[in-house]
Protein backbone atom coordinates (compact mmCIF):
# COMPACT_ATOMS: atom_id res chain seq x y z
CA UNK A 1 0.00 0.00 0.00
CA UNK A 2 1.24 3.36 -0.67
CA UNK A 3 -1.14 5.86 0.62
CA UNK A 4 0.57 8.95 1.57
CA UNK A 5 -0.77 12.62 2.34
CA UNK A 6 1.18 15.65 0.49
CA UNK A 7 2.81 18.39 2.55
CA UNK A 8 -0.63 20.72 1.53
CA UNK A 9 -2.84 21.88 4.36
CA UNK A 10 -6.27 23.16 3.18
CA UNK A 11 -8.28 25.48 5.62
CA UNK A 12 -11.26 27.87 5.50
CA UNK A 13 -10.70 31.60 6.78
CA UNK A 14 -13.68 33.30 7.19
CA UNK A 15 -13.25 37.63 6.70
CA UNK A 16 -15.06 40.00 5.54
CA UNK A 17 -14.34 41.29 1.80
CA UNK A 18 -16.67 43.42 -0.57
CA UNK A 19 -18.50 44.66 2.73
CA UNK A 20 -20.05 41.07 3.29
CA UNK A 21 -18.86 37.70 5.49
CA UNK A 22 -16.70 35.54 3.29
CA UNK A 23 -15.70 31.90 4.16
CA UNK A 24 -12.57 31.21 1.81
CA UNK A 25 -10.50 28.32 1.17
CA UNK A 26 -6.55 28.79 1.32
CA UNK A 27 -4.02 25.94 0.98
CA UNK A 28 -0.60 26.58 1.89
CA UNK A 29 2.75 24.35 2.18
CA UNK A 30 6.51 25.29 3.07
CA UNK A 31 8.11 28.20 5.10
CA UNK A 32 9.80 31.19 3.99
CA UNK A 33 8.99 33.84 1.43
CA UNK A 34 5.41 33.92 1.22
CA UNK A 35 4.53 33.06 -2.66
CA UNK A 36 1.15 34.08 -3.36
CA UNK A 37 -0.60 32.23 -6.23
CA UNK A 38 -3.78 33.50 -7.87
CA UNK A 39 -5.86 30.81 -10.27
CA UNK A 40 -7.41 31.59 -13.54
CA UNK A 41 -10.70 32.03 -14.68
CA UNK A 42 -13.39 29.95 -13.86
CA UNK A 43 -11.17 27.47 -11.41
CA UNK A 44 -9.59 27.13 -8.39
CA UNK A 45 -6.49 26.39 -6.22
CA UNK A 46 -5.80 22.84 -7.41
CA UNK A 47 -4.19 24.53 -10.52
CA UNK A 48 -1.29 24.82 -8.16
CA UNK A 49 -0.81 21.54 -7.12
CA UNK A 50 2.18 21.08 -7.82
CA UNK A 51 3.94 24.08 -6.81
CA UNK A 52 2.56 23.39 -3.47
CA UNK A 53 4.06 19.97 -4.04
CA UNK A 54 7.63 20.80 -4.91
CA UNK A 55 10.15 20.04 -2.00
CA UNK A 56 12.81 22.91 -4.03
CA UNK A 57 10.17 25.49 -3.36
CA UNK A 58 8.95 24.87 -0.69
CA UNK A 59 12.44 24.39 1.43
CA UNK A 60 12.85 28.35 0.71
CA UNK A 61 8.86 29.78 0.22
CA UNK A 62 5.89 30.08 1.85
CA UNK A 63 3.54 28.81 -1.13
CA UNK A 64 -0.25 30.22 -0.22
CA UNK A 65 -3.15 29.89 -2.80
CA UNK A 66 -7.01 30.75 -2.22
CA UNK A 67 -9.98 30.33 -4.42
CA UNK A 68 -11.47 33.44 -5.19
CA UNK A 69 -15.24 33.82 -3.43
CA UNK A 70 -17.48 31.58 -5.80
CA UNK A 71 -14.58 29.53 -7.00
CA UNK A 72 -13.67 26.05 -5.82
CA UNK A 73 -14.62 25.37 -2.43
CA UNK A 74 -15.10 29.02 -1.57
CA UNK A 75 -18.77 30.30 -1.31
CA UNK A 76 -20.51 32.67 -2.95
CA UNK A 77 -21.18 35.43 -0.47
CA UNK A 78 -25.00 34.97 1.08
CA UNK A 79 -27.64 36.51 -1.14
CA UNK A 80 -25.36 35.26 -4.32
CA UNK A 81 -28.23 34.42 -5.73
CA UNK A 82 -29.90 37.70 -6.21
CA UNK A 83 -27.59 39.58 -8.91
CA UNK A 84 -25.21 37.97 -11.46
CA UNK A 85 -21.19 37.22 -10.89
CA UNK A 86 -19.03 40.10 -12.24
CA UNK A 87 -15.24 40.51 -11.30
CA UNK A 88 -13.92 44.41 -11.06
CA UNK A 89 -10.67 45.22 -11.33
CA UNK A 90 -11.14 46.96 -7.36
CA UNK A 91 -13.15 44.03 -6.35
CA UNK A 92 -10.57 41.83 -7.18
CA UNK A 93 -7.85 44.23 -5.67
CA UNK A 94 -9.75 44.03 -2.29
CA UNK A 95 -9.95 40.37 -2.51
CA UNK A 96 -6.14 40.24 -2.63
CA UNK A 97 -5.31 42.88 -0.56
CA UNK A 98 -7.77 41.52 2.45
CA UNK A 99 -6.29 38.22 1.82
CA UNK A 100 -3.07 39.47 2.29
CA UNK A 101 -3.85 41.36 5.77
CA UNK A 102 -5.44 38.31 6.73
CA UNK A 103 -3.17 35.96 6.33
CA UNK A 104 -0.25 39.02 7.95
CA UNK A 105 1.68 38.05 4.68
CA UNK A 106 5.22 40.17 4.88
CA UNK A 107 5.97 41.72 1.19
CA UNK A 108 4.95 38.76 -0.39
CA UNK A 109 5.49 37.52 -3.79
CA UNK A 110 2.51 37.25 -5.84
CA UNK A 111 2.21 34.89 -9.08
CA UNK A 112 -0.57 34.87 -11.01
CA UNK A 113 -2.22 33.47 -14.03
CA UNK A 114 -4.61 35.07 -16.90
CA UNK A 115 -6.93 36.77 -14.83
CA UNK A 116 -4.35 36.27 -11.95
CA UNK A 117 -1.58 37.62 -14.61
CA UNK A 118 -3.40 40.85 -15.61
CA UNK A 119 -4.31 41.80 -12.21
CA UNK A 120 -0.18 41.23 -11.03
CA UNK A 121 -0.30 44.32 -13.05
CA UNK A 122 -2.51 46.35 -11.53
CA UNK A 123 -0.92 45.02 -8.05
CA UNK A 124 2.07 46.23 -9.83
CA UNK A 125 0.66 49.82 -10.37
CA UNK A 126 -1.90 49.86 -7.26
CA UNK A 127 0.67 48.70 -4.40
CA UNK A 128 3.95 47.78 -5.47
CA UNK A 129 5.29 48.61 -1.41
CA UNK A 130 3.54 45.79 -0.53
CA UNK A 131 5.12 42.82 -2.48
CA UNK A 132 8.64 41.53 -2.79
CA UNK A 133 7.76 40.36 -6.61
CA UNK A 134 5.51 39.86 -8.81
CA UNK A 135 5.16 37.05 -11.00
CA UNK A 136 2.43 37.53 -14.42
CA UNK A 137 1.88 34.31 -16.44
CA UNK A 138 0.47 34.64 -19.30
CA UNK A 139 -0.09 38.43 -18.67
CA UNK A 140 -2.06 40.70 -21.15
CA UNK A 141 -2.66 44.46 -20.96
CA UNK A 142 -6.24 43.48 -22.40
CA UNK A 143 -7.54 40.64 -25.00
CA UNK A 144 -9.32 41.08 -27.82
CA UNK A 145 -12.69 38.90 -27.94
CA UNK A 146 -13.48 36.06 -29.73
CA UNK A 147 -16.24 34.04 -28.75
CA UNK A 148 -20.26 35.04 -27.57
CA UNK A 149 -19.26 34.78 -23.70
CA UNK A 150 -22.97 34.45 -23.73
CA UNK A 151 -22.34 30.74 -24.47
CA UNK A 152 -21.13 30.31 -21.58
CA UNK A 153 -23.85 30.85 -19.25
CA UNK A 154 -27.34 29.76 -20.25
CA UNK A 155 -29.61 26.67 -19.17
CA UNK A 156 -29.59 25.45 -22.71
CA UNK A 157 -26.06 24.64 -22.42
CA UNK A 158 -24.40 22.74 -20.44
CA UNK A 159 -22.00 25.20 -18.09
CA UNK A 160 -19.28 22.73 -17.24
CA UNK A 161 -18.88 21.37 -20.45
CA UNK A 162 -18.78 24.46 -22.55
CA UNK A 163 -16.24 25.93 -20.50
CA UNK A 164 -14.04 23.56 -21.02
CA UNK A 165 -14.48 23.22 -24.38
CA UNK A 166 -13.69 26.81 -24.66
CA UNK A 167 -10.61 26.87 -22.62
CA UNK A 168 -9.43 22.91 -24.30
CA UNK A 169 -7.28 24.40 -27.26
CA UNK A 170 -5.74 26.77 -24.61
CA UNK A 171 -3.65 23.85 -23.33
CA UNK A 172 -0.44 22.91 -25.49
CA UNK A 173 -0.80 19.87 -27.30
CA UNK A 174 1.97 18.23 -26.24
CA UNK A 175 0.89 18.65 -22.38
CA UNK A 176 0.54 15.59 -20.82
CA UNK A 177 -2.87 13.93 -21.10
CA UNK A 178 -3.90 13.36 -17.29
CA UNK A 179 -2.67 16.86 -16.39
CA UNK A 180 -4.69 18.11 -19.77
CA UNK A 181 -7.55 16.14 -18.53
CA UNK A 182 -7.35 16.99 -14.90
CA UNK A 183 -7.12 21.07 -15.75
CA UNK A 184 -10.01 20.47 -17.91
CA UNK A 185 -12.08 18.72 -15.21
CA UNK A 186 -11.41 22.14 -13.20
CA UNK A 187 -13.68 23.68 -15.55
CA UNK A 188 -16.03 21.44 -15.94
CA UNK A 189 -16.33 22.24 -11.83
CA UNK A 190 -16.94 25.85 -11.86
CA UNK A 191 -20.27 27.47 -10.60
CA UNK A 192 -22.99 29.11 -13.43
CA UNK A 193 -21.73 32.27 -14.41
CA UNK A 194 -18.69 32.33 -13.03
CA UNK A 195 -15.90 31.72 -15.81
CA UNK A 196 -18.43 34.11 -17.59
CA UNK A 197 -18.14 36.96 -14.28
CA UNK A 198 -13.98 36.35 -13.96
CA UNK A 199 -13.90 37.63 -18.02
CA UNK A 200 -15.97 40.39 -17.57
CA UNK A 201 -12.89 41.75 -15.82
CA UNK A 202 -10.72 39.92 -18.28
CA UNK A 203 -11.78 41.16 -21.25
CA UNK A 204 -13.40 44.81 -20.20
CA UNK A 205 -12.86 46.09 -16.42
CA UNK A 206 -9.58 44.94 -16.51
CA UNK A 207 -8.27 46.83 -19.72
CA UNK A 208 -4.52 47.66 -18.18
CA UNK A 209 -3.57 49.28 -21.87
CA UNK A 210 -3.59 52.93 -21.08
CA UNK A 211 -1.57 52.76 -17.74
CA UNK A 212 1.07 49.48 -18.01
CA UNK A 213 4.11 52.32 -19.23
CA UNK A 214 3.49 53.76 -14.84
CA UNK A 215 4.30 50.61 -13.97
CA UNK A 216 7.70 50.84 -11.96
CA UNK A 217 9.86 47.60 -11.95
CA UNK A 218 12.63 49.54 -9.83
CA UNK A 219 9.65 49.42 -7.22
CA UNK A 220 8.27 45.74 -7.29
CA UNK A 221 10.24 43.55 -9.65
CA UNK A 222 7.65 42.21 -12.25
CA UNK A 223 8.27 38.97 -14.14
CA UNK A 224 6.67 37.66 -17.22
CA UNK A 225 5.82 34.29 -18.01
CA UNK A 226 3.80 33.05 -21.13
CA UNK A 227 3.47 29.70 -23.17
CA UNK A 228 3.76 29.38 -27.15
CA UNK A 229 0.07 27.75 -27.51
CA UNK A 230 -1.45 30.29 -25.81
CA UNK A 231 -3.64 32.44 -28.27
CA UNK A 232 -6.08 34.41 -25.24
CA UNK A 233 -2.64 35.91 -23.95
CA UNK A 234 -0.36 35.46 -27.05
CA UNK A 235 3.28 35.34 -26.57
CA UNK A 236 3.60 39.37 -28.93
CA UNK A 237 0.52 40.07 -26.23
CA UNK A 238 3.59 39.60 -23.10
CA UNK A 239 6.90 40.72 -25.59
CA UNK A 240 4.32 43.80 -26.51
CA UNK A 241 3.89 44.39 -22.47
CA UNK A 242 7.51 43.71 -21.89
CA UNK A 243 9.10 46.18 -24.48
CA UNK A 244 6.22 48.60 -22.51
CA UNK A 245 7.22 48.14 -19.02
CA UNK A 246 10.85 49.09 -18.62
CA UNK A 247 12.77 46.19 -16.39
CA UNK A 248 10.31 43.49 -16.92
CA UNK A 249 11.53 40.31 -17.30
CA UNK A 250 10.02 37.92 -20.24
CA UNK A 251 10.31 34.26 -20.84
CA UNK A 252 8.68 32.88 -23.72
CA UNK A 253 7.91 28.91 -22.56
CA UNK A 254 8.12 26.33 -25.26
CA UNK A 255 5.16 23.59 -25.71
CA UNK A 256 3.26 25.47 -22.98
CA UNK A 257 -0.24 27.10 -23.16
CA UNK A 258 -2.55 28.94 -20.98
CA UNK A 259 -2.31 26.91 -17.93
CA UNK A 260 1.06 26.35 -17.28
CA UNK A 261 0.84 25.48 -13.73
CA UNK A 262 -1.55 22.86 -14.12
CA UNK A 263 -1.04 21.54 -17.52
CA UNK A 264 2.56 20.80 -17.54
CA UNK A 265 4.34 20.66 -14.23
CA UNK A 266 7.19 19.89 -14.93
CA UNK A 267 7.91 21.31 -17.82
CA UNK A 268 6.86 24.57 -16.15
CA UNK A 269 8.76 24.40 -13.05
CA UNK A 270 11.50 24.11 -15.28
CA UNK A 271 10.80 27.96 -16.14
CA UNK A 272 9.64 29.15 -12.56
CA UNK A 273 12.25 28.04 -10.28
CA UNK A 274 15.42 30.23 -12.24
CA UNK A 275 12.93 33.03 -11.11
CA UNK A 276 11.72 32.18 -7.95
CA UNK A 277 15.93 31.59 -7.25
CA UNK A 278 16.30 35.25 -8.65
CA UNK A 279 14.01 36.36 -5.89
CA UNK A 280 15.67 34.93 -3.67
CA UNK A 281 19.10 36.20 -4.87
CA UNK A 282 17.17 39.90 -4.12
CA UNK A 283 16.41 40.21 -0.98
CA UNK B 1 -12.14 14.85 -46.11
CA UNK B 2 -14.03 11.91 -47.48
CA UNK B 3 -12.38 9.85 -44.63
CA UNK B 4 -14.10 11.89 -42.19
CA UNK B 5 -17.01 9.13 -41.60
CA UNK B 6 -14.81 6.67 -40.80
CA UNK B 7 -12.36 8.44 -38.61
CA UNK B 8 -15.14 9.88 -36.50
CA UNK B 9 -17.19 6.51 -36.47
CA UNK B 10 -14.45 4.16 -35.58
CA UNK B 11 -13.78 6.09 -32.14
CA UNK B 12 -16.72 4.79 -30.03
CA UNK B 13 -15.77 7.79 -27.26
CA UNK B 14 -16.03 10.12 -30.11
CA UNK B 15 -19.33 9.10 -30.73
CA UNK B 16 -20.49 8.42 -27.71
CA UNK B 17 -19.54 12.33 -26.73
CA UNK B 18 -21.72 13.10 -29.46
CA UNK B 19 -24.61 10.93 -28.79
CA UNK B 20 -27.37 13.58 -28.33
CA UNK B 21 -25.65 15.28 -31.47
CA UNK B 22 -28.30 15.43 -35.01
CA UNK B 23 -27.50 17.58 -37.08
CA UNK B 24 -25.75 19.00 -40.30
CA UNK B 25 -22.87 21.18 -40.65
CA UNK B 26 -21.13 23.08 -43.88
CA UNK B 27 -17.45 23.03 -43.57
CA UNK B 28 -16.12 25.71 -46.27
CA UNK B 29 -12.57 24.48 -47.05
CA UNK B 30 -10.87 27.78 -49.42
CA UNK B 31 -13.93 27.65 -52.17
CA UNK B 32 -15.21 24.20 -50.95
CA UNK B 33 -18.12 23.22 -49.52
CA UNK B 34 -18.95 20.56 -47.69
CA UNK B 35 -22.05 19.15 -45.80
CA UNK B 36 -21.90 16.94 -42.87
CA UNK B 37 -24.57 15.25 -41.23
CA UNK B 38 -24.41 13.61 -37.90
CA UNK B 39 -26.93 11.27 -36.05
CA UNK B 40 -26.33 10.70 -32.72
CA UNK B 41 -22.76 11.58 -32.82
CA UNK B 42 -22.18 8.88 -35.43
CA UNK B 43 -21.35 10.90 -39.08
CA UNK B 44 -24.46 9.95 -41.41
CA UNK B 45 -23.05 11.12 -44.68
CA UNK B 46 -20.78 14.02 -46.25
CA UNK B 47 -21.36 14.82 -49.12
CA UNK B 48 -19.37 17.94 -51.51
CA UNK B 49 -20.68 20.59 -52.94
CA UNK B 50 -21.40 23.01 -55.01
CA UNK B 51 -25.46 22.81 -53.89
CA UNK B 52 -28.61 24.03 -54.46
CA UNK B 53 -29.90 25.21 -51.16
CA UNK B 54 -28.46 23.74 -49.18
CA UNK B 55 -29.91 23.62 -45.60
CA UNK B 56 -27.01 23.50 -42.57
CA UNK B 57 -27.68 24.85 -38.51
CA UNK B 58 -23.75 26.11 -38.40
CA UNK B 59 -21.11 26.76 -40.31
CA UNK B 60 -16.91 26.86 -40.06
CA UNK B 61 -15.02 29.00 -42.95
CA UNK B 62 -11.78 28.64 -43.69
CA UNK B 63 -8.57 29.16 -46.39
CA UNK B 64 -7.36 25.87 -47.85
CA UNK B 65 -4.09 27.06 -46.07
CA UNK B 66 -5.86 27.75 -42.67
CA UNK B 67 -7.40 24.15 -42.77
CA UNK B 68 -4.26 22.45 -44.06
CA UNK B 69 -2.28 24.06 -40.87
CA UNK B 70 -4.89 23.06 -38.40
CA UNK B 71 -4.71 19.13 -40.25
CA UNK B 72 -1.05 18.77 -39.53
CA UNK B 73 -0.01 16.09 -37.19
CA UNK B 74 1.71 18.82 -34.97
CA UNK B 75 0.50 22.17 -36.03
CA UNK B 76 1.79 24.94 -34.69
CA UNK B 77 0.72 27.82 -32.43
CA UNK B 78 -2.28 29.59 -33.63
CA UNK B 79 -3.33 26.35 -36.26
CA UNK B 80 -3.60 24.02 -33.33
CA UNK B 81 -7.77 24.42 -32.20
CA UNK B 82 -10.32 26.14 -33.73
CA UNK B 83 -10.92 28.75 -31.97
CA UNK B 84 -6.86 29.44 -32.29
CA UNK B 85 -8.13 29.77 -35.66
CA UNK B 86 -11.17 32.21 -34.73
CA UNK B 87 -8.69 34.63 -32.68
CA UNK B 88 -7.14 34.92 -35.31
CA UNK B 89 -9.85 35.56 -37.53
CA UNK B 90 -8.82 32.40 -39.85
CA UNK B 91 -11.85 30.45 -39.26
CA UNK B 92 -15.09 32.28 -39.01
CA UNK B 93 -17.89 30.26 -37.21
CA UNK B 94 -21.68 31.63 -38.28
CA UNK B 95 -25.17 30.33 -37.85
CA UNK B 96 -27.28 28.81 -35.20
CA UNK B 97 -24.27 28.14 -33.03
CA UNK B 98 -25.65 26.04 -30.27
CA UNK B 99 -25.08 22.35 -31.62
CA UNK B 100 -21.67 23.26 -31.87
CA UNK B 101 -21.45 25.60 -28.85
CA UNK B 102 -23.18 22.69 -27.08
CA UNK B 103 -21.31 19.93 -28.15
CA UNK B 104 -17.85 22.13 -28.23
CA UNK B 105 -15.53 19.75 -27.47
CA UNK B 106 -16.96 16.94 -29.80
CA UNK B 107 -16.80 19.33 -32.70
CA UNK B 108 -13.58 20.31 -31.98
CA UNK B 109 -12.34 16.44 -31.49
CA UNK B 110 -14.57 15.73 -35.24
CA UNK B 111 -12.75 18.04 -37.09
CA UNK B 112 -9.28 17.33 -35.88
CA UNK B 113 -10.21 13.67 -36.65
CA UNK B 114 -8.76 14.77 -40.00
CA UNK B 115 -5.03 15.69 -38.57
CA UNK B 116 -2.39 13.75 -39.99
CA UNK B 117 -1.86 10.64 -38.31
CA UNK B 118 1.90 10.36 -37.47
CA UNK B 119 2.74 9.72 -33.39
CA UNK B 120 2.89 13.09 -31.86
CA UNK B 121 6.04 13.01 -29.45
Amino acid sequence: MSARFEPVAGRYLHVDMLGKPHRVYVEEAGAGIPLLCLHTAGADTRQFRAVLNDERILKDFRVIAFDLPWHGKSSPPPGWQLADYRLTSRDYLDIIMTMVDALELDRPVAMGCSIGGRIVLHLALEHPQRFRALIGLQAGAHVDPYYDLDWLHRPDVHGGEVCAGIVSGLIGPRSPDPERWETLWHYMQGGPGVFKGDLHFYTKDGDIRARVEEIDTGRCPLYLLSGEYDYSCTPDDTRDLARRIKGAQITIMDGLGHFPMSEDPARFLSYLIPVLDDIRARR
Amino acid sequence: MEQLARLVNEDARLVWRGRYVATTFLVEVGDVAWLITIDAGRIASVRRGPFVMPTWSFALRASREAWEQFWQADPPPGSHDLFALAKRRALRIEGDLHPFMSNLLYFKDVMAALRAREVRQ
